[in-house]
């Protein structure tokens, strides 16, 4: 059947270990077709291996190839299977890493299937002896396979519309202590902060359905919360119900049960996985319920810069399965994140064109092809006084979650959600009055807090907290320190 | 109580310079101005009643002419809220980008939740305004003659004829 022309290397289907480069992996004239997948890896290999075969190697085990060379190939039209290294280039500054660009073909996945595309990508080459390390730091998905998603089944849009909320960042906090309130206790953390001026509280990642509150009765008293303090404000409120479970037919349960009792809002963790993620993706799509999504445990692989999976690819994962909310990080917090790496985060949530940036790490431009944008959400150790740092970095079209910020406030709940939220309209005012609220935002703070003791309160027990450490993960090309 | 809807209402009632600076930003946006007024403050009320059409080819430094639609808004509704919408119709967006609350009742009585206990313990709720005890235009102290306010939309009036109140501008 074959020709000589179809296989030019004599020995390409002789028994035996055949280097992935010569196995057709390795492709350096490949000009990707707009239909590919492209990937791009920064790989570390081990001393002596050399850099094309690495990527190519990466190429091939990540897509068609196994570690011998099999005759059954050639039942296939191999060639357009194979996904094919295309370019390799340094690391600048960092000797012994490279940045591998790789295509793979549209065929090679699975409609609509966030799962399968991640087993093919990212399923076996990550332990891969002949490379010290590796990391998914990019991947540009054609419209033809975006189309296949649903994404977010409101978007940052049909929320604000469906809470009447425009113009300014929406502001919550999660519930805290994170576990052993009863559900009463935690009920009136819930309205306090409500009532106080918050759009939005959240249960924590890790509050599912304990002994000490199940999940019915956190609840049945987060409504009475939200609903009194929708009454004593005139606003649409909402708790995000944490309906994280064991199995996803208990996440359904939950989250049936939610909306019979009229929450607006249902939250799940990461860590259910991305095909339960993209089930209650649906479902919350077919029953107008908006969807948060709370990146629990990402940090064991997207926070080292040599190995993982970067954040942006996690980003852009969930918004094609679809989530209405996604943490993507603060910039002053308590949590990892550089500027230029979050700032690439949020482009990957909310713009309708990525267009390829080295400084917010974008390696690839992404059309989103009108896929709605996700509401990114800032939280971890963020508070009233930085609220025009927060406005400069992260922009309006986010959450920004004060927990402690609310609840550790001196004059109490309701007064902490107070000070955020005529923090961040002070700051909002006089942005569009066309001050420079960046560098005059401490003023600003201090002359909205004449009129609010409770902002007063807030920028003095909390003046000088700050979290000024130097990022692990950071673009190659400039390094930038956290502002507090 | 108080009605904290729209972008700024934690603020201190905004002065006419601060609603034009807004508006001045606005426009500078590229944003339409809009001027809705309602007597039915429900959160879910996404359709205050419009006064007049969206102004949708000011100049950026035609802030008065929105603001004589707000003066006249208020001159014609003092009993009612009046808000102003920005809006962007940019690609990705056609939304609301920008909508604050300009002129509130002075008495804002707000809303009594009502509970129906159903088995399990569930309750549904629902908020009912105060002010809508009254029919739409006799809200708020408001006697029914000083403005036209019936527009069609709104509880009990059956379907809108889609007309603009012959009072309203333009």
């Amino acid at each position: 059947m074959a020709t000589k022309e179809e296989t030019p290397k004599k020995d390409r289907w002789a028994s035996g270990v055949t280097p992935y480069a010569e196995m057709g992996y390795w492709d350096a004239d490949y000009e990707p077709k707009p239909t590919d997948i492209l990937c791009a890896f920064r790989i570390t290999p081990q001393e002596g291996v050399d850099s094309i075969e690495a990527a190519a190697a990466v190429a091939g085990e990540s897509s068609t190839a196994t570690w011998t060379v099999v005759w059954t190939d050639r039942l296939t039209p191999h060639e357009h299977y194979q996904a094919k290294a295309y370019s390799v280039e340094d690391v600048p500054g960092t000797p012994g890493q490279f940045i591998a660009k790789i295509a793979y073909d549209i065929d090679l996945f699975e409609e609509g299937s966030i799962a399968n595309l991640t087993s093919s990508i990212i399923g076996n080459v990550f332990g891969f002896k002949a490379l010290k390390a590796l990391r998914l730091e990019d991947m540009r998905i054609p419209p033809h396979y975006l189309k296949t998603f649903q994404g977010p089944p409101h978007g940052i849009v049909m929320e604000r519309e469906y809470l009447d909320k425009f113009g300014r960042p929406l502001i919550g906090a999660t519930t805290k202590p994170k576990l052993g309130l009863s559900a009463k206790n935690y009920g009136r953390v819930v309205y306090e902060a409500l009532r106080g001026g918050l759009d939005f509280t959240k249960d924590d990642e890790n509050i599912n359905s304990q002994p000490f509150m199940r999940w019915r009765d956190r609840y049945l008293h987060s409504m009475e919360a939200v609903n009194r303090a929708s009454a004593v404000t005139g606003e649409v409120k909402g708790h995000y119900m944490n309906v994280t479970a064991a199995t996803v037919e208990e996440m359904y349960e939950r989250a049936e049960f939610a909306k019979e009792i009229g929450s607006i809002i249902i939250m799940m963790d990461l860590t259910v996985g991305y095909t339960a993620m993209s089930s209650m993706s649906k479902w919350a799509r077919a029953n107008g319920m908006i969807l948060h999504l709370h990146r629990a445990g990402h940090a064991t692989y997207t926070r080292q810069k040599t190995h993982g999976v970067s954040f942006r690819v996690i980003a852009k994962w969930c918004r094609m399965l679809g989530v209405d909310h996604i943490h993507a990080g603060t910039v002053v917090g308590k949590l990892e994140g550089d500027p230029g790496m979050i700032r690439g985060y949020y482009d990957v949530c909310r713009q309708r064109f990525n267009k390829a940036n080295p400084e917010t790490g974008i390696y690839f431009d992404q059309d989103w092809a009108s896929l709605p944008g996700v509401m990114p959400v800032a939280s971890g150790g963020i508070h009233a006084g930085q609220m025009h740092q927060l406005l400069h970095y992260l922009g309006e079209d986010v959450i920004l979650q004060f927990g402690g910020g609310t609840i550790g406030h001196p004059m109490g709940i309701a007064a902490g959600a107070t000070a955020n939220r005529v923090a961040v309209e002070a700051i909002i005012q006089a942005r569009n009055e066309g001050q420079d609220y960046y560098s005059e935002g401490p003023d600003i703070l201090v002359n909205a807090a004449k009129g609010c003791p409770e902002l007063d309160a807030a920028l003095e027990v909390w003046k000088d907290i700050t979290f000024e450490f130097t990022s692990t993960d950071t673009a190659d090309v400039i390094e930038t320190p956290t502002t507090s | 109580m108080r009605i904290t809807q729209g972008t700024f209402s934690f603020l201190p009632d905004f002065t006419d310079e601060q609603i034009e600076a807004q508006i001045l930003y606005a426009l500078g946006q590229g944003w339409s101005i809009m001027v809705e007024h309602t007597d039915d403050p429900h959160p879910r009320n996404s359709l205050w009643e419009m006064w007049g059409q969206p102004l949708f080819d000011l100049g950026g430094d035609e802030v008065d002419v929105a603001m004589r639609e707000v003066r006249s808004a208020r001159e014609k509704f003092p009993k009612e809220y009046i808000k102003v919408v920005c809006y962007d119709r940019s690609l990705g967006r056609q939304t609301t980008a920008l909508s604050f609350i300009v002129h509130r009742p002075d008495d804002e009585p707000g809303f009594r939740v009502e509970r129906q206990e159903k088995a399990d313990r569930q309750i549904r709720y629902t908020l009912h305004a105060y002010a809508t005890n009254d029919p739409i235009g006799r809200r708020y102290g408001a006697t029914g003659s000083e403005q036209a306010t019936s527009n069609g939309a709104g509880e009990g009036a059956g379907e809108s004829d889609g007309t603009v109140p012959e009072d309203s501008p333009e």
